[in-house]
């Protein structure tokens, strides 16, 4: 864990050494890399993932659902993962997964669909930006490389926007018949955006013919669908999966660790068909806000503010948790009742996606997070 | 498009063969309010609250007499890997499947799970039923604009069927608080809906204690207290909408006020427990019931008004000044404008439905005839991308289907993207094209049009299409049927043109 001195010169380095970086960091050959962002939709409860052990406040405040952590894997003198998170844990003893805690966006209510808004978006309040930060992430990437794709049937908002994207889940309807396909593509000409859609629809189902078997049914089905969509040379380079059930206002304790185990199993399956390409590929997983500290009276938690994010993969410099950690007693909590946020989350993947595909920070974050561009990203997050 | 094919498919839910639309294609529309059948038959002999509730109370009581007699349950290890992750907010006891724990080694844990397979069985038969209504009601309707009105407030009041205890009971909030109210009041619709046990149980209203009630203060060992999310919800989605300027304080307010709210004889909430040990209520299950015991005393400070303590008439206060809120007729405003008028709300439009709104006092069929009165509305564009359901139901009633089997039309939403009654968020589903012009959406439409047309009987597309689409069909859609190798192809095509993918 990095404490505050020593987060914030690292930060202030960043700026500078961006500040005099060359430009031409663009103009550089195609690369390997693959990007996934799986969203936590409903406030996924970072203390409940990652849980402050080493906080004197935390077993108290926590109750019950503190008890999970006795059996749950040490990350350092303060934190400790959620038992249910296995392969996570394997990754983190191989470098490969950092814990970011205490972390939010810029978003400060407490309303699901605002704040997933800004966390997709990369705005600083909802609706304020159009377009999603996944999709203008494709405006900096080299051409051959700005390919992406949702895990999903349709697309969500951090992938709307001018560039085009596509879309893809396991579907049980039977095969339309090739000859109705054509004709639908001939009927659809004159029309811009059916045209369109159609185009990305066909070029997937090349990519995809095979696989309708496993049906998407589970976490891991859907990490192995997304680490096929992202394999081929010509396939999509960035993939975001969209999981949901994180909104645990009743009986946490045995659902969150059904999701996490679900997470979990997601993330390894992703890991085993990427293959090789695991040593290229950054998985992002974030949620639009945190939970409330102390357990409310169904033995669940509510709407919160602060919370925790991860990133897994072969370049990733893991085996860290990175906090500036704020403290659990009552006067350290963010209006009296949630983790407080001392770290950006738009700083944080801004960070970690321009190391990973080499851009220049302070360019990434004009591109992606428009509106909090003045940020310094924060840097040493990939192994270089 | 044409003022009649606006009619019959913008505010309609499409054409059925032979339906014409009147000179007059605005009074046509407004017309349909005076034929609205609340209740048609398939509705009234779909499952109902009090049916359905039964049913689940059965289960509950088995499940205390289980407990009862075997214990509670016994800790188990990290649940199983095979939870699925897209659905949300799955209560504990539906997320993970129990340890296969023999008779033998855990007879408390079998009985349980005994249990529960019958009762999730009976549940999905009651949604299944419940879904069947529902789309059979808008086959068969000759009121084809109040049934979307019934679908659009259903999405502003949703519930997800993630739950045990809203699955069976989806379909019933629908036929009972929303169907009713739907000319009525927007007052009597909320207060309708905030009662239905639906709701209630969906975000947790029936589990809320007062920190300071007498119930709490006789269990202080037990883990019971506040839950705000109901409160929140009404709060951000059903009424005022999100950044009205009401606080987290307000939330907490309101859901003090709200405690007491309960459901009886389902779930886990004291409405459950008092019902059954300590024999005071006898409501039967599934009623809303009042339990002064669990609500939080004293006065409450909601939006800088004082409301005296009153028990149950407390929260209804609190409710009945935001039903005529004016930041809840802005948001009932731009929804309906959304949906009639595209997905970029014209200003100008929701001012007049705003003051419609706020002049009348919530007078639905005021709402509405402003509504119909908005040129905004009958721009010859087409302002709608399709939803799921409505594309589905648009194919049906073109194909002139009036019968549906309870599976079919629930895996066929499943399929298409659009479940019904289980958006996974009680924001419900979007109203904008970004949510559904998905390139993989569009190919299930047309894997699905090629099924509907292969068993459509003999269908001659080519004449279908013009009373579908009167005077707006396009010379490539009506090219691409003439060319079409088969009858089927054809109507296939027609099913998945541009014409039928908006509105």
């Amino acid at each position: 864990m990095l404490d505050r001195r020593s987060f914030l010169s690292t930060g202030t380095l960043g700026v500078l050494a961006s500040a005099f970086a060359p430009r031409i960091a663009f103009a550089r050959a195609a690369t390997n890399k693959r990007f996934v962002f799986v969203i936590q939709r409903g406030a996924a409860d970072g203390l409940g993932t990652i849980g402050a052990v080493g906080d004197p406040a935390f077993a108290g405040v926590r109750g019950d659902l503190a008890a999970d952590f006795a059996t749950g894997t040490k990350l350092d003198g303060m934190f400790v993962l959620h038992p249910a998170m296995t392969a996570s844990a394997s990754l983190y003893k191989q470098g490969q997964a950092l814990f970011a805690h205490a972390i939010a966006s810029p978003y400060r209510d407490r309303s699901h669909f605002d704040g997933q808004n800004v966390l997709e978006t990369g705005g600083a309040s909802a609706y304020q930006v159009r377009d999603g930060w996944l999709n203008r992430l494709l405006g900096v990437l080299p051409a051959e490389e700005a390919r992406a794709i949702a895990v999903a049937a349709t697309v969500p908002m951090a992938l709307r926007g001018r560039r085009e994207v596509a879309s893809y889940a396991p579907s049980n309807l039977p095969d339309a018949s090739d000859d109705l396909l054509q004709r639908v593509a001939m009927l659809y000409d004159g029309d811009r955006q059916l045209h369109a859609l159609w185009s990305e629809a066909m070029a997937t189902r090349q990519l995809t013919s095979d696989l309708g078997q496993d049906g998407g049914r589970n976490a891991a089905a859907t990490g192995a669908l997304a680490a096929r969509l992202l394999k081929p040379d010509n396939g999509a380079r960035i993939a975001m999966i969209e999981t949901g059930g994180w909104d645990t206002h009743t009986g946490q304790r045995g659902r969150l660790a059904a999701q996490l185990k679900g997470l979990d199993a997601m993330v390894a399956s992703l890991q085993a068909g990427l293959g090789p390409l695991w040593a290229d590929t950054m998985v992002l997983v974030a949620t639009e806000f945190g939970r409330t500290v102390a357990v409310n009276g169904t033995g669940g938690t509510d709407h919160g503010t602060g919370t925790a994010a991860m990133l897994f993969g072969g370049g990733v410099k893991g085996g860290r948790v990175v906090s500036d950690w704020p403290g659990l007693a009552p006067a350290a909590l963010y209006e009296a009742r949630d983790l407080k946020p001392t770290m950006q989350l738009d700083a944080f993947i801004g960070g970690a996606v321009s190391s990973h595909f080499g851009i220049e920070p302070a360019r990434a974050m004009a591109a992606l997070f428009p509106v909090s561009a003045k940020t310094a990203a924060i840097e040493d997050l990939v192994r270089v | 498009m044409s003022a009649s094919s606006i009619a019959l498919n913008r505010f309609g839910l499409g054409a059925r063969p032979g339906d014409g639309v009147s000179s007059d294609s605005a009074k046509w529309v407004l017309a349909q309010c005076e034929r609205f059948d609340a209740r048609p038959a398939a509705i009234a002999s779909a499952p109902s609250t009090s049916s359905v509730s039964a049913t689940l109370a059965t289960y509950f009581a088995q499940q205390r007499m289980i407990r009862a007699e075997f214990g509670p349950r016994r800790p188990k290890p990290a649940p199983s890997t095979s939870t699925p992750m897209k659905a949300p907010a799955m209560p504990a006891t539906m997320a993970q499947p129990a340890m296969p724990d023999t008779a033998a080694d855990n007879p408390g844990e079998a009985a349980r799970r005994a249990a529960r397979q019958l009762a999730g069985k009976q549940s999905r038969d009651d949604y299944g039923g419940a879904v069947a209504a529902r789309t059979i009601a808008a086959l068969t309707s000759d009121a084809p604009f109040v049934e979307r009105l019934v679908h659009f407030w259903a999405n502003h009041f949703a519930v997800s069927t993630d739950k045990l205890e809203v699955t069976g009971l989806a379909g019933p909030m629908e036929f009972e608080a929303i169907r009713p109210h739907v000319l009525g009041n927007f007052a009597d619709m909320l207060n309708a809906v905030e009662h239905h046990p639906a709701m209630l149980l969906y975000l947790d209203q029936a589990v809320s204690v007062g920190p300071d009630s007498p119930f709490a203060a006789r269990r202080p060992r037990r883990r019971t207290g506040l839950n705000e999310n109901l409160a929140r919800e009404i709060m951000e989605l059903h009424t005022l909408g999100v950044r009205s300027g009401y606080t987290q304080g307000d939330v907490t307010e309101f859901a003090r006020a709200m405690t007491g709210w309960t459901v009886a004889g389902i779930g886990r909430g004291p409405g459950a427990r008092m019902q059954d040990d300590r024999r005071q209520d006898d409501a039967r299950p599934g009623a809303f019931v009042f339990l002064a015991d669990v609500h939080q005393p004293g006065d409450r400070m909601v939006m800088g008004k004082r409301y005296p303590a009153a028990g149950e008439a407390q929260a209804q206060a609190v409710l009945a000044d935001l039903a005529v809120h004016p930041a809840t007729a802005a948001h009932i405003a731009t929804k309906l404008a959304r949906h009639f008028a595209g997905d970029t709300p014209p200003t100008a439009m929701v001012k007049r439905l705003q003051a419609a709104f706020l002049e009348s006092g919530g007078d639905l069929p005021t709402v509405y005839r402003a509504l119909v009165a908005s040129p905004e509305a009958w721009v010859t564009q087409p302002v709608k991308f399709k939803s799921p359901w409505e594309w589905y139901v648009s194919t049906q009633r073109a194909l002139g289907t009036t019968m549906v089997q309870p599976g079919v039309t629930v895996g066929m939403m499943n399929q298409l993207g659009q479940p019904v009654w289980k958006p996974g968020q009680p924001v419900g589903y979007d109203d904008i094209a970004a949510a559904w012009a998905g390139p993989d959406a569009i190919l299930r439409r047309v894997e699905a049009a090629e099924r509907f047309a292969a068993r459509a009987g003999p269908v001659d597309a080519r004449a279908l299409a013009p009373t579908l689409f009167p005077a707006s069909l396009s010379p490539a859609t009506t090219q691409a049927i003439a060319r079409a190798d088969s009858p089927a192809q054809g109507l296939a095509l027609l099913l998945v043109a541009p014409e039928s993918m908006r509105r």
